[in-house]
């Protein structure tokens, strides 16, 4: 019993181990090529990393990550594939500056409120698609990718001083929170920096993911439909409730994954607000297995990669490009969909044959006579 | 076993292992014991590639053809390395295609092609490899008689050049005009062979359904006279035939299929099943037993009709809640539609009955209970003799009579009060099967009503307390099991037969 348990958990965490090491190799593959040293960028990445102030910066990115991933995540458990994640981020964000900048309400109500707004504008923009495919049969992966890019152009319109929109020098901005719906931080010192509050919303996420999927029959239908659809059905899921369902909570998710930035530190939305957020957090998800753990783990990665290596362009005495921990990114996601499959697919036909094997020995030792019954 | 130029027929109930045998044979999968030989030379195959290599060639009963290329292209493709790709390669098609009278063009699109048209396109596809042996999985079954007649032509041109043929099926007449020999297989293992000049029709059904075999026989009848299921009218419109939303309103539907644009994959049904009963469904596969149980369980809505559960008219009512008021279901594809392969055991115990105890507590089983469901899964384990080191291995490492064990079990802990049971012991072994129909009788014997839809005739006769014969969708056919044979019940199935089989009495059919 305990060592199929045991099994289980070598094979979740071999598939992420082998793309890792995978990816470093290929990526000291890259350096070598190019005349570089293979190994000093990671030297040099993994010192910044010990700097504080640089502790700050990625766990504050991470916070995010990790919010988008999760609602990219949470598709892929039942084989939706919510691609308009960055969209959804982008405008729950835009919404929430907007009415932040707007209404002025005590904190306590405040806050939740700006919480509700990004997600369910987040929830509306992710539910077009899934309306979309329940009532039409549109792909969900088309029509968040249009909604993308109609996301976009709607912030872009909504942002004219004659709408939304506030001019702040040569950048349009959505005017300032109201300083009762900023989130406080965990002031580390001035030369350390500040962990976003919502840092925190992330980790509650987390832990409501998990509940939710484990613990509730909604989590089990949901699974139950991402790994047989047919099976789901016969059990009496409704698969397009379903998917509605799915899709409004993933982006309800994704929705607030801007918060922890936009109430944290620059409360306000403009257009320098960082996009692609969501596409980074698919390849979290993937990284992470759609599991909360593994994804939180994935995301600190990713946020690591990003804040160590600006420092590569100023190393001494040689300096290094820092787009090599981009090339690392992609590689990972490359070789982490490649080594998952091989995995999984090694695990099922090796427990495959232990259970054979096992229930062979079995049959041996009380020498049944079931074969001549078989034989009949 | 099989010699040059000749037609070797396999045939066999379904279920019988006919497929499992025609897959080892090509490779797809590997014998548990046991040995094959090739030209007197002993082989071990560990895939298609290795069987093609010994001049070992199939055509399934599923085409495997890309529509939107040509014939030339779709028969290259993957062996481009024999005759390349361009001149020598039509060179070789035309000369094959001449030499056993095929009647390929190879620049025909494929989607243009009929299905006759494809199925030579697959047998030379076969031959294009250097194949010397050729199985054919079920070739008739998608033919129409003439198309089936060209067929075996070809089949005598192939023979006439010294090519060895085994020729797969169930419909007795074809293999006895077609076939120079012939094996029976019956619960995977030969139970004879047959020349076909000295053999008859008969003579081969009694070896295929083997009448002389132990039946699951029901000791006393335990019907009552209580309902527990009504059909009535029950019809339900095949959506694949034509461009319909479910929206479209039923009157409409039926003045369609009076215009013959649609096809009714269930028509007009009406049945009741009483506590105690057992309901025996006959038929062909794909004459709507599919159709039948997805509407039952309600996987598809019943377009026309009612159906009622006690009293309680359900039509209406989504598969959870039928599923909560002990409707008990044993799906024909219990990979499809019982399991979920890489998940644990004791979460498939969970799957279909996710809001009911042991598996989840609080209101609508709004929290699922994994401590309860695993104690659980180990007591069908023990109980229903499921053999698994453990309730934490995927349901994909259990074979399939374990897999099926496991189902029956959990649909039975529920207490159902009706039981749709489709092809209960199909690929389950002796020793599994005659456990399944124990379990089935003492459910029965409790009050349960159950819905048995087999192919297996002996376990149809045997376990039922009422037969019904389904074909083209309707029940066209009644019989009393206790003095039914297989065969008679056979001869039903491809409507020969109609109305109340053998000492006809009564002469009312409710059926109709």
């Amino acid at each position: 019993m305990k060592k199929f348990d045991k099994e289980r958990l070598l094979l979740a965490l071999a598939g992420p181990v082998i793309a890792l090491v995978a990816a470093i190799a290929l990526t000291s593959v890259v350096l070598l090529a190019s005349g570089r040293n293979p190994f000093e960028p990671y030297a040099l990445m993994l010192e910044q990393a010990s700097f504080s102030d640089v502790q700050v910066l990625i766990v504050n990115q991470a916070s995010m990550y990790y919010i988008a991933a999760l609602a990219v995540a949470l598709g892929f458990r039942m084989n939706l594939f919510n691609i308009g994640v960055d969209g959804q981020y982008r405008l729950g964000a835009m919404m929430a500056a907007a009415v932040g900048a707007n209404v002025s309400l005590p904190s306590f109500l405040q806050i939740p409120l700006l919480l509700l707004v990004a997600m369910l504008t987040g929830a509306f923009w992710a539910g077009i698609a899934g309306v979309l495919k329940v009532t039409r049969g549109v792909s969900e992966v088309v029509a968040t990718i249009m909604l993308n890019a109609i996301a976009t152009s709607l912030i872009g319109w909504l942002m004219l001083s004659d709408n939304l929109g506030v001019q702040v020098g040569n950048n349009n901005t959505t005017g300032v929170i109201k300083e009762s719906g900023w989130f406080p931080g965990i002031d580390l010192g001035a030369d350390v920096g500040e962990i976003y509050g919502l840092v925190f919303l992330a980790v509650l996420l987390g832990i409501l993911y998990w509940a939710v999927l484990n613990r509730t029959r909604f989590g089990f239908d949901l699974r139950a439909t991402g790994e047989s659809e047919s099976a789901a059905a016969a059990s009496g899921v409704d698969a397009k409730r379903m998917v509605l369902i799915s899709m409004l909570i993933s982006g309800g998710v994704a929705g607030m994954s801007g918060l922890p930035l936009l109430l944290g530190e620059v409360h306000t939305y403009s257009l320098s607000f960082p996009a692609g957020l969501g596409f980074t957090a698919i390849g979290i998800a993937l990284l992470g297995r759609n599991n909360p753990g593994g994804i939180a783990f994935a995301a600190l990665l990713w946020a690591f990669l990003d804040k160590a290596s600006p420092a590569l362009d100023y190393a001494t005495p040689v300096a290094y490009e820092k787009e090599i921990a981009t090339i690392m990114q992609g590689l990972i996601v490359f070789a982490v969909v490649i080594s998952y499959e091989a995995v999984r697919q090694w695990g099922l036909r090796r427990q495959q044959r232990q259970v054979g094997a096992e229930l062979a020995a079995a049959a041996a030792d009380n020498n049944t006579t079931q074969k001549e019954v078989a034989a009949r | 076993m099989v010699k040059k130029g000749t037609v070797h027929a396999l045939v066999g109930e379904n279920g019988a292992g006919k497929s499992t045998l025609m897959k080892i044979l090509y490779g797809m999968q590997k014998p548990d014991e046991g040995t094959i030989a090739v030209d007197g030379e002993q082989v071990a195959f560990s895939s298609p590639a290795d069987a093609i290599a010994r001049g070992i060639g199939m055509v399934h009963q599923h085409f495997m053809l890309a529509d939107n290329l040509t014939v030339l292209e779709n028969v290259v493709l993957g062996s481009e390395k024999l005759h390349g790709i361009g001149g020598g390669a039509r060179r070789k098609i035309k000369e094959i295609s001449d030499r056993y009278g095929l009647n390929v063009r190879p620049d025909a699109l494929v989607e243009n092609l009929g299905v006759a048209d494809r199925q030579r396109v697959e047998i030379l596809k076969v031959l294009y490899r250097g194949a010397r042996t050729l199985i054919l999985d079920e070739p008739t079954a998608v033919l129409v008689p003439q198309e089936v007649d060209a067929l075996f032509e070809n089949l005598r041109e192939l023979k006439s050049e010294g090519l060895a043929v085994i020729f797969i099926s169930h419909k007795l007449g074809e293999v006895l005009s077609v076939a120079d020999e012939i094996t029976v297989i019956r619960r995977g293992t030969t139970v004879g062979t047959a020349v076909p000049a000295d053999t008859t029709p008969r003579q081969l059904a009694e070896l295929m359904v083997g009448s002389e075999l132990p039946t699951p026989e029901t000791a006393e009848s335990t019907v009552t006279d209580r309902p527990v299921i009504e059909v009535r009218d029950l019809t339900v419109i095949d959506k694949g035939t034509i461009q319909l939303s479910n929206q479209t309103p039923a009157g409409m539907l039926m003045s369609e299929v009076e215009r013959g644009a649609v096809k009714l994959a269930v028509d007009n049904v009406s049945f009741t099943i009483h506590a105690g009963e057992v309901l025996g469904i006959a038929g062909v596969e794909g004459n709507g037993q599919t159709e039948l149980i997805e509407a039952l369980i309600g996987l598809k809505s019943a377009d026309v009709g009612t159906i009622a559960l006690e009293g309680d008219e359900i039509t209406p009512w989504p598969t959870r809640k039928r599923r909560e008021h002990g409707i008990g279901y044993i799906p024909e594809d219990r990979h499809r539609h019982g399991l979920l392969l890489e998940a644990p055991l004791w979460e498939n115990r969970i799957l279909g009955h996710v809001t009911e105890k042991p598996n989840s507590k609080g209101k609508r089983g709004f929290w699922l209970d994994p401590k309860g469901a695993q104690e659980d899964t180990r007591r069908i384990v023990e109980a229903y003799d499921v053999r698994t080191p453990g309730i934490d291995v995927t349901a994909a490492s259990l074979s399939g009579g374990n897999q099926q064990k496991l189902i029956v079990g959990r649909e039975m802990t529920h207490k159902p009060r009706f039981l749709i049971a489709a092809h209960p012991t199909r690929g389950v072994d002796v020793g599994a099967q005659a456990q399944i129909w124990d379990q089935i009788r003492e459910a029965r014997r409790e009050g349960l009503a159950v819905l048995l839809i087999s192919a297996d005739l002996d376990e149809l006769i045997g376990l039922s307390d009422t037969l019904r014969v389904i074909y083209n969708g309707r029940l066209v056919a009644d019989a009393d099991p206790a003095t039914i044979t297989p065969e008679e019940l056979g001869s039903a199935m491809t409507g020969a037969a109609t109305g109340h089989l053998e000492h006809v009495e009564s002469g009312e059919d409710e059926a109709r």
